[in-house]
C-alpha cells in the first residue's frame, strides 16, 4: 500500500539517510528500529510530508506522489503521531482533537457539541477518563500523548505514523493504545511504530526493520528475531579507527556529585570525576542526561544534592557561577543554546573569556582578535573571516568554534552534551582527538552521547541513566554496547 | 556588528535616499540649502536623536520602549518645577529631570527582568502612568517661570545650538560604547539569542536593565532639552515621540527582533526623517499630508533595506 523506494535525505551537507526501501502492508504493525539518529524519525517525517526528500521517491497506492505539506499527507489518509509533542496549549482537549478537522454546521460555523462528542468517542477508544472540555496546559504530558494519539486516530487514516508514542506513558495507557492498534490493524490500517522498549516490539510488530547511521540493516518478521537478534543489529558496527588512544587519568578528584535530585527529572544522582578523566553518561532519550549535565552547569539548578569540584562545594545557581567556578559547557542545542547567529565567529569564541581582553570595562580589540584567530587556527575553524557572522557556518565549525568559545577560559571540568551530533565524520575525529588531549593535560571531561560507540571508545567510565536514576556504573574497557543498552533500556 | 560589506551597503542606500531627498529640496525650495536652514534642521532633529540613541540600545536587546514621548513630558515637568529663577542652582533642574527619565527607565527594566512581563505591555503601561504623572504634578497646566540659565540650554555654544551639541556627545559616547565596552558587545549578545548569551556567562537581566536605564536616562535628557527650548515644562508635550525615534532606529537598519544595528544606521534614519519633516515644512504641504507622506517613507524605506538584505 504505502512504499519507501530509494529515499535519501540530506542536512547541510550531512546525509542523514542514506537510500533507504521500505514496504508497509495494510493491517501490519512495522517497527523501525535503531538507536538515536539512526534515521527513522527523518524516515517517517519524509513520509507525512514534514520533510522533502532529497532523492527516492513515496509510492502511495500504486503511485509515485510528493507530498509537499502535512496536510497534503493527511488528505492522502496518512497521519503522524511527533515524538515531539505539539499541543496547542490554551485550547480545550476536544479543540486539540479536531484541530483542522473541526465538525461544522453550515456557514463554517464549529459545531461544538459534535466537537465535544468527537473528541470523547476517541479518548473513549483509548480508554481515556481526560474530560474533553479541560484546557490542553493543565494536562500532565502522559495525558497530552493520549490526546495527541487520539487527534492522530480521528483522522480515519489508512497509515498511522507513530515516533515513541508510548514514551510518557503509564502501563495502563500502553495497554489501551495497544488495543486500540488491535482495531485498527483489524480495519487494515497500517502502524509504522517506532520505540526504545525491546518488550513492545515483540509484542506489537508484524515485522521490523532495523536502520543504522542512515542505512537499512535489513527487515525481517518479528517471530524469525529476539531481542538479543534485534540489539545486535542495533549497534553491530565496526568500530572506526577515529578513536585515539586512552590515558590512565590520575587519582586526583576533581568532580564529586552527591544525590543531585530534581524530580521528576532525575532522582539521586551520584558520580565522581578524576583529574584526566572522561565520564560518560549514557541513556536513553528522556532518561534525564541533558537535565543532570544542566543542572552542574547552573541551566536549571537541582533542587537537592551537593557539586564539589576540587574538594570544594559549590552552589551554582547560574551559568556564571559554574564559568567562575572552572566548569565550561558545550551545549546539546547548538542553535537555542550556544549560537549568537548575528555576531562574528570570532565574537561568539570570545564571548565567555571577554573579560581577560580588555581593561575595566573595556575590550581590547587587538588581544581580542589575536585570542579569537589563535582559537581559529587552533580548531581549524573555516570561516572567511572572524567577522563572518557564525550562521554562515557549517555545523561542524559552528559546534568547534562553541568548543573554543567553552575552552577559551580554561575551565577544569568541561561539559560535553551531544558534541558530535549532526557533524561530519571529519569533524567528529577533530573533536575525538580533542577531547583526549584535554584529559591528558589533567582535565575532567564529562560526556553526554546518545552514540554507544563514541561512548565506549571515548570515556573510561560510564555512567548509565534510566528514567532520571543511575542504573548502572561500568568500566568502559571491560562493557560492550549490548551490556550498556540493556542497562539503559526500561525494563 | 553583522558583515562590513551589507553595513557599507546599508549605509550607502541610505547615504543615497538623504541626498536624493535633498537634491530634490534643493531644486524645489530657494531656501533647503543654506547654513540657516541646515542648522535649523540640525535644531530639530536634535531631540528626535537623542530619544533614537537610547531606544536603539533597548532595541537592540530585542525589547521596545514605547514610553519615550510621556517620560519626555514628565521629565520636562519635573525639571520645570525646580527651575525657577532664584531658586535653586541651575544643576538642580537638569539633575531631576535626568533623574525623572533614568528611574522611568529603570522602572521598565525591572519590570522586564524581574516580573517577565513583555517590554510592550510593561512600557505601554510606562507611556499612560508618566503622561498621567505629567498631569498631576502639573496640574493640568504647563510650567512656566523657568530661569534664564536654564532656558539658555536652547542657545548657542560657539554658533552651534546646545542642543545639537548634545545629541553630538550622546551619540559619539553611544557609538564608542558600544564598540569597546564589554557591556556593549553584552548588549548585541542578548539581543541576538537571550538563552545563548546566559549560557556563555553573560548576564542577561543586568544587561537589559542597564539598556532601559540608560534610555530613560537619555529620554530624561530630551525632556530637559524640550523643557528650556519652549521655556515651560509641558504635560502634553512629546506626544507620539517614541514613533519617530523607533522608526529613525528601524530605518537605521536596527532589527527589531534584537542583536542587529549599529548607532550610525541610527543618526543616518534620524537625518532622514529631519529633512523630510524639515522640506515638506519648506514646500508648504499641509500638515495632514506630511502625516500621510512620512509613513509611506517610513515603511517604504524599511521595505526596500529588508528586500535589499534579502537578495
Amino acid at each position: 500500500m504505502l512504499r519507501a523506494l530509494e529515499l535519501r535525505k540530506d542536512f547541510g551537507g550531512l546525509t542523514v539517510l542514506h537510500p533507504t526501501s521500505i514496504d508497509f502492508l495494510p493491517g501490519e504493525v512495522h517497527a523501525l528500529m535503531g538507536e538515536n539518529g539512526a534515521g527513522k524519525s527523518t524516515l517517517m517525517k519524509i513520509v507525512a510530508g514534514l520533510y522533502r526528500p532529497d532523492g527516492g521517491q513515496v509510492e502511495w497506492r500504486e503511485r509515485y506522489t510528493e507530498f509537499t505539506s502535512p496536510h497534503d499527507a493527511l488528505v492522502a489518509g496518512i497521519a503522524m503521531i511527533h515524538q515531539e509533542l505539539m499541543p496547542i496549549p490554551d485550547l480545550t482537549v476536544a479543540e486539540n482533537i479536531t484541530l483542522g478537522a473541526e465538525p461544522c454546521s453550515g456557514f463554517g460555523l464549529i459545531d461544538r457539541p459534535a466537537q465535544l462528542a468527537r473528541a470523547e468517542e476517541l479518548l473513549g477508544e483509548l480508554e481515556s477518563d481526560i474530560s474533553p472540555t479541560r484546557m490542553m496546559r493543565t494536562l500532565t504530558v502522559a495525558q497530552t500523548q493520549v490526546v495527541e494519539i487520539a487527534k492522530a486516530l480521528g483522522r480515519q487514516a489508512d497509515v498511522i505514523l507513530m515516533d515513541e508514542p508510548t514514551a510518557a506513558l503509564s502501563d495502563h495507557e500502553v495497554a489501551a493504545l495497544f488495543r486500540a492498534i488491535t482495531r485498527l490493524k483489524a480495519r487494515g490500517v497500517a502502524i509504522v511504530y517506532t520505540t526504545h522498549k525491546m518488550d513492545e516490539v515483540f509484542r506489537l510488530a508484524d515485522r521490523i526493520s532495523v536502520l543504522r547511521d542512515g542505512r537499512l540493516v535489513g527487515t525481517a518478521p518479528a517471530a524469525e528475531l529476539n531481542p538479543s537478534k534485534l540489539i545486535t543489529m542495533m549497534v553491530g558496527r565496526e568500530l572506526a579507527d577515529v578513536f585515539p588512544v586512552r590515558h590512565s587519568p590520575s587519582d586526583e578528584i576533581l568532580l564529586e556529585v552527591s544525590g543531585l535530585t530534581r524530580e521528576p527529572a532525575y532522582r539521586n544522582i551520584s558520580f565522581q570525576i578524576r583529574r584526566g578523566e572522561v565520564v560518560a553518561l549514557a541513556g536513553l532519550m528522556g532518561a534525564g542526561r541533558t537535565e543532570v549535565v544542566s543542572a552542574i552547569f547552573g541551566l536549571q539548578p537541582a533542587s537537592e544534592g551537593q557539586i564539589c569540584l576540587k574538594g570544594k562545594p559549590l552552589s551554582i545557581r547560574n551559568p556564571q557561577d559554574a564559568l567562575a567556578a572552572g566548569i565550561g559547557m558545550v551545549t546539546e542545542d547548538r542553535k537555542g543554546l550556544g549560537l549568537i547567529p548575528a555576531l562574528g565567529v570570532g565574537q561568539n569564541i570570545t564571548l565567555s573569556a571577554l573579560c581577560d581582553y580588555g581593561r575595566g570595562p573595556l575590550i581590547n580589540h587587538s588581544a581580542e582578535a589575536a585570542a579569537s584567530e589563535s582559537q581559529m587556527t587552533e580548531f581549524a575553524i573555516k570561516a572567511t573571516s572572524p567577522s563572518q557572522p557564525i550562521a554562515q557556518l557549517s555545523g561542524g565549525n559552528q559546534q568547534k568554534a562553541l568548543l573554543a568559545r567553552c575552552l577559551l577560559g580554561g575551565p577544569d571540568l568541561i561539559i560535553l552534551d551531544e558534541p558530535t551530533r549532526g557533524i561530519d565524520i571529519g569533524a567528529k575525529a577533530e573533536i575525538y582527538a580533542l577531547i583526549q588531549k584535554l584529559a591528558r593535560a589533567g582535565k575532567g571531561i564529562l560526556l553526554v552521547s546518545s552514540e554507544l560507540p563514541e561512548v565506549l571508545s571515548l570515556a573510561h567510565r560510564i555512567v548509565v541513566l534510566r528514567r532520571g536514576s543511575v542504573s548502572a556504573t561500568l568500566d568502559a574497557a571491560a562493557t560492550d554496547q549490548e551490556t550498556v543498552l540493556r542497562h539503559a533500556m526500561p525494563l | 556588528m553583522h558583515t562590513l560589506d551589507r553595513n557599507l551597503l546599508h549605509r550607502f542606500g541610505l547615504l543615497l535616499v538623504i541626498f536624493i531627498v535633498g537634491l530634490a529640496l534643493s531644486l524645489l525650495t530657494d531656501t533647503f540649502l543654506s547654513v540657516a536652514n541646515f542648522t535649523n534642521v540640525a535644531r530639530q532633529i536634535s531631540i528626535n536623536g537623542i530619544l533614537a540613541v537610547g531606544v536603539t540600545f533597548v532595541l537592540l536587546t530585542a525589547g521596545v520602549d514605547l514610553s519615550l514621548g510621556s517620560v519626555v513630558a514628565l521629565s520636562g515637568v519635573a525639571c520645570a518645577t525646580f527651575a525657577h529663577p532664584g531658586e535653586h542652582s541651575v544643576f538642580v533642574p537638569i539633575a531631576v529631570g535626568l533623574f525623572t527619565g533614568a528611574a522611568c527607565g529603570l522602572v521598565n527594566g525591572v519590570l522586564v527582568t524581574r516580573g517577565g512581563v513583555a517590554p510592550f505591555i510593561v512600557t505601554l503601561g510606562m507611556m499612560t502612568i508618566a503622561r498621567g504623572l505629567a498631569l498631576i504634578f502639573s496640574g493640568g497646566r504647563p510650567v512656566a517661570n523657568m530661569s534664564n540659565e536654564l532656558t539658555a540650554l536652547a542657545g548657542d555654544l560657539f554658533g552651534i545650538p546646545i542642543p545639537v551639541l548634545c545629541f553630538a556627545g550622546v551619540a559619539a559616547a553611544a557609538w564608542f560604547f558600544l564598540r569597546n565596552f564589554r557591556l556593549g558587545r553584552h548588549i548585541y549578545a542578548v539581543g541576538g539569542n537571550e538563552n545563548a548569551a546566559r549560557a556563555a556567562g553573560v548576564p542577561v537581566e543586568k544587561v537589559k536593565l542597564f539598556a532601559y536605564g540608560l534610555c530613560g536616562l537619555l529620554t530624561g535628557l530630551a525632556g530637559v532639552v524640550l523643557a528650556a527650548r519652549i521655556t515651560t515644562g509641558q504635560p502634553n508635550a512629546g506626544q507620539a515621540y517614541e514613533l519617530d525615534a523607533i522608526a529613525a532606529v528601524v530605518i537605521g537598519g536596527t532589527s527589531l527582533a534584537g542583536g542587529v544595528g549599529t548607532i550610525t544606521g541610527t543618526l543616518l534614519g534620524v537625518l532622514l526623517i529631519g529633512v523630510i519633516n524639515n522640506g515638506l515644512d519648506l514646500m508648504g504641504v499641509s500638515s495632514y499630508y506630511q502625516a500621510v507622506i512620512k509613513g509611506v517613507i517610513i515603511v517604504g524605506a524599511v521595505w526596500l533595506d529588508r528586500r535589499q538584505a534579502r537578495s
